[in-house]
């Protein structure tokens, strides 16, 4: 493999993991707040219709990014309504999302766009244009750290380089504010945190209104960014990897980085190397498509050391004396 | 005392939950810098006033003055702010946060936590000064003893300027070393200006660190006397509304031939750490052997192995003839054959199903009794006959057995547990915690079984966390520390604190400050659990 096959694949990386990556951050505000969410993917599908079909009907990719944003925090508040005020089952209710998601996107997608469920093709500005950083065209005969510049750093659109921003961004929220130390407190102990006299609801709701927030930017960087136009089950169970490299990073964010970086590796030599040959023994396509979910199947099934989650995670908080 | 306003005054507080009145037009007076203490039976409404007072519930009725001001309190914050600080008998703490963070949370100074960590830090040092209260600001509460979590939740209340503390159950999970610690701490407060309500259970507590005490009953608040002008009879006659004989009245013991006998046994739990280190015990006919320790040294899994549900190594005889620790054979039913009974430490979870109903849990572990059986069948008729028997002669109330488990009182629940395993006639009996959560009255009576059933030659061992009870049942006493038996002693020449020391792991007294020994003797224990849990 020469070094520009190696950058290319790491390219590539970076774009698949990125969704993963918004909605595993998601995923760790709401469950570090002590509310399992299931319906990460179908919070980013709906995000990932929603954008596409506003930014191919109104022509403007910011206001398709909006209208994702939008749909997911709308599930996300459903969710809030079902298992935080009314404390019911986390896992239905999630489980209740990506039905949803993946019934009525299919469905207004036919009878708003007559495509079969998809939305038309974006072109122009309904899709996030890759952002050239400077010198990058400059700097790309300079040996070895040219390349890396101009082809892996450089050449992204605006979401990727938020998403990885995010990183450092969740960190500092949540491990030096004090809303980070109620929120992380609200999933260990929400008892603790009531009695110091701060409201459990309303903490959950901040927490899960991040998680429709970062989920909006995910289900749109699919489709206006990844690709150009929403699919039907677009997401393709991204959602249930993010949890996946949620538990593997054990819920910082900093180790979501890395996990998400190595489900996309996973994805994106999948994409490169359709057919490997080992000596005479081909190891066929569905093989290498299938390689982020055996990891997905190996991780939750706790292969990877003790992942200890918020203690309180999954439990609707109801008041005791 | 006319002229300072009363720290808390209470004025017809009442509060009901459905049909159920929990307080009833409560009147109640505390002087500042005083310790105040609420004793009642379980149920009898002292957490829904506390509750009350700290802003979880709202009072149907009645008014509340802080200070001689009427305070709103609506919810914690409210109470906060009026300055009532509250610890909880199951203490609310994040346990993967350092004491620091734990003390600042809900009472930072701003949006950013670097500044308040500090200041919280210079004002932690200073309070654990002033109060004996010290404390590693920076330690995970999860590695802290009980004990020390105790004193977080009162550094956090004295953090956020608390002048009125209450303490529910404060020494239930203390060792009669760190409870001795406590009620230092509570004095220190108390000379500092700071008004105190204890709730507790326990008399001797009450009259050892009280200034006033109210008895609360069915709701009402029965009495208010000054601490010095009563005795333990009065309160007891006061919290049950009869008279009750705090004694256990018992004759010498008639100890027979050994029974159950127990050489090295050691067990390790599914984390990998080693919860039995190589128990010896012997139980005789006629004899009850009480085991002493705080809860978490070993004496639950000791239970556990002996009842066949934990795995064991080591060996234990049943008159003369081995019981199998591991692989089949070696579980309850097989257990109860050979003649042991068990009534397990927590009857909820372990000794009752409670959705069942009552005469369904008179008979479980023992359903497959031929006696019990019609064919393939179970014959459900003469099981509700003799759960019907047992019922009224052990005087469970409501004598109904169509009545699920969960309908009935602690005590009751515990009469109808031990009902189905003394009436089947066992050699061996094991108890576990025969009264915890169990109302005065009733308490009584099951000492008075237990002490029946050893005068009928049975060999019983007796597992408790409280050494008032350990003493009036036992005719000899082994304490258990971190898994280890720590000594035997005869009850009538041993005391209180000797045992406090061995609950603690000291096995000399020492010249020294006993509380660092102790504190020495709880941080091995923690630091071998945390190097071999994995």
């Amino acid at each position: 493999m020469d070094f520009m096959t190696l950058l290319q694949v790491l390219d590539s990386t970076v774009r698949l993991a990125t969704p993963l990556l918004l909605a595993c951050l998601a995923g760790l505000f709401s469950e570090r707040s002590g509310v399992v969410d299931i319906g990460l993917e179908g919070k980013m599908l709906a995000a990932a219709f929603a954008s596409a079909a506003i930014a191919a009907v109104s022509g403007s990719v910011w206001l398709g990014l909006l209208a994702g944003i939008v749909s997911a925090s709308l599930m996300s508040a459903l969710h809030g309504l079902a298992s935080i005020t009314f404390r019911g089952n986390q896992l239905i209710s999630g489980v209740a999302i990506n039905f949803l998601a993946s019934g009525l996107t299919v469905l207004i997608a036919q009878s708003w766009f007559g495509q079969g469920g998809r939305t038309p093709s974006l072109m122009g500005g309904g899709r996030f244009e890759s952002i050239t950083l400077p010198f990058a065209n400059a700097l790309r005969d300079v040996p070895v750290l040219g390349p890396i510049y101009a082809e892996l750093i450089s050449g992204h659109s605006i979401l990727v380089y938020v998403a990885f921003l995010m990183v450092p961004l969740s960190w500092w929220v949540l491990f030096r504010t004090r809303f980070g130390l109620r929120l992380r407190a609200v999933g260990e102990s929400p008892e603790a945190v009531d009695t110091a006299g701060i409201s459990v609801v309303g903490l959950r709701f901040a927490a899960i209104g991040i998680c429709g927030l970062l989920c909006g930017l995910a289900g749109a960087y699919l489709a206006t960014g990844l690709q150009a136009g929403f699919v039907r089950e677009m997401t393709a169970g991204r959602g249930y990897i993010a949890l996946a490299a949620l538990i593997f990073a054990k819920w910082r964010p900093v180790y979501a980085l890395w996990a998400c970086l190595l489900f996309g590796l996973l994805q994106a030599v999948a994409l490169r190397y359709q057919n490997i040959d080992l000596g005479g023994i081909t190891i066929p396509v569905q093989v290498m498509d299938a390689l982020p979910y055996i990891l997905t199947v190996i991780i939750l099934a706790g292969f990877v050391g003790k992942a200890i989650p918020p203690r309180a995670s999954g439990e609707p908080y109801v008041k005791e004396r | 005392m006319t002229d300072t306003a009363p720290a808390i005054e209470l004025k017809g507080i009442s509060k009901s939950f459905g049909p159920v009145q929990a307080n009833k037009d409560i009147a109640m007076r505390v002087m500042p810098g005083t310790i105040h203490g609420i004793i009642g039976e379980n149920g009898a409404g002292k957490s829904t006033l506390m509750s009350i007072l700290y802003g979880f519930y709202k009072a149907d009725r009645g008014e509340i003055f802080i200070g001689g001001k009427e305070a709103r309190i609506t919810d914690s914050q409210s109470a906060i702010a009026a300055g009532i600080g509250m610890v909880f008998q199951h203490f609310k703490l994040v346990q993967n946060f350092t004491v620091l963070e734990n003390i600042i949370l809900g009472a930072e100074d701003g949006p950013m936590l670097r500044p308040s960590l500090a200041r919280a830090r210079g004002v932690l040092k200073q309070l654990s000064d002033e109060y004996e209260l010290s404390v590693d600001p920076d330690q995970l509460i999860e590695n802290l003893s009980v004990g020390h979590q105790q004193r977080v939740e009162i550094l956090k209340a004295l953090y956020r300027q608390a002048d009125i503390l209450i303490l529910d159950e404060p020494t239930g999970v203390l060792t009669p070393a760190e409870a001795d610690h406590l009620f230092r701490i509570l004095d220190n407060l108390r000379s500092e200006g700071k008004t105190i309500i204890l709730i507790t259970h326990k008399l001797r507590e009450i009259m050892e660190i009280t200034d006033t005490v109210s008895v609360m009953r069915r709701g009402q608040m029965t009495a208010t006397v000054k601490t010095a002008e009563t005795s333990p009879g009065e309160l007891a006659e006061l919290m049950v509304g009869r008279k009750v004989l705090l004694q256990v009245d018992k004759s010498p013991a008639k100890v027979g031939a050994p029974i159950l006998q127990i050489e090295n046994l050691r067990h390790v739990d599914s984390h990998g750490v080693e919860r039995l280190r190589g128990v010896s015990l012997e139980v005789r006919a006629g004899e009850v052997l009480g085991i002493a320790g705080v809860a978490g040294n070993g004496q639950s899994e000791l239970l556990e192995v002996l009842g066949g549900y934990a795995d064991a190594t080591g060996s234990v005889t049943v008159n003369g003839k081995p019981l199998p620790l591991t692989g089949t054979g070696a579980d309850g039913a097989a257990r109860r054959k050979t003649g042991i009974a068990h009534v397990p430490e927590d009857r909820q979870t372990e000794g009752l199903i409670m959705p069942y109903t009552a005469w369904e849990n008179t008979v479980f572990g023992y359903h497959r009794e031929p006696e019990f059986q019609s064919g393939m069948l179970m014959d459900n008729a003469k099981i509700r006959e003799q759960a019907q028997d047992k019922m009224t002669r052990y005087d469970v109330r409501p004598p109904d057995p169509s009545l699920p488990a969960k309908a009935f009182s602690g005590g009751n629940q515990q009469k109808i547990v031990l009902a189905r395993e003394i009436e089947r006639d066992p050699d061996v009996l094991l108890i576990g915690q025969p009264t915890r959560g169990v109302d005065i009255g009733a308490i009584e009576f099951i000492h008075k079984e237990i002490i029946r059933l050893r005068d009928t030659g049975k060999a019983i061992l007796l597992v408790s966390v409280e050494l008032d009870e350990i003493f009036a049942l036992s005719d000899r006493i082994a304490v258990m520390f971190d898994g280890q038996v720590m000594g035997e002693r005869m009850p009538n020449e041993t005391d209180q604190t000797e045992l406090g020391l061995l609950m603690a792991g000291v096995t000399e007294r020492p010249g020294g400050d006993p509380i660092k020994a102790v504190d020495a003797a709880l941080e091995q224990k923690e630091q071998r659990e945390a190097s071999q849990h994995d």
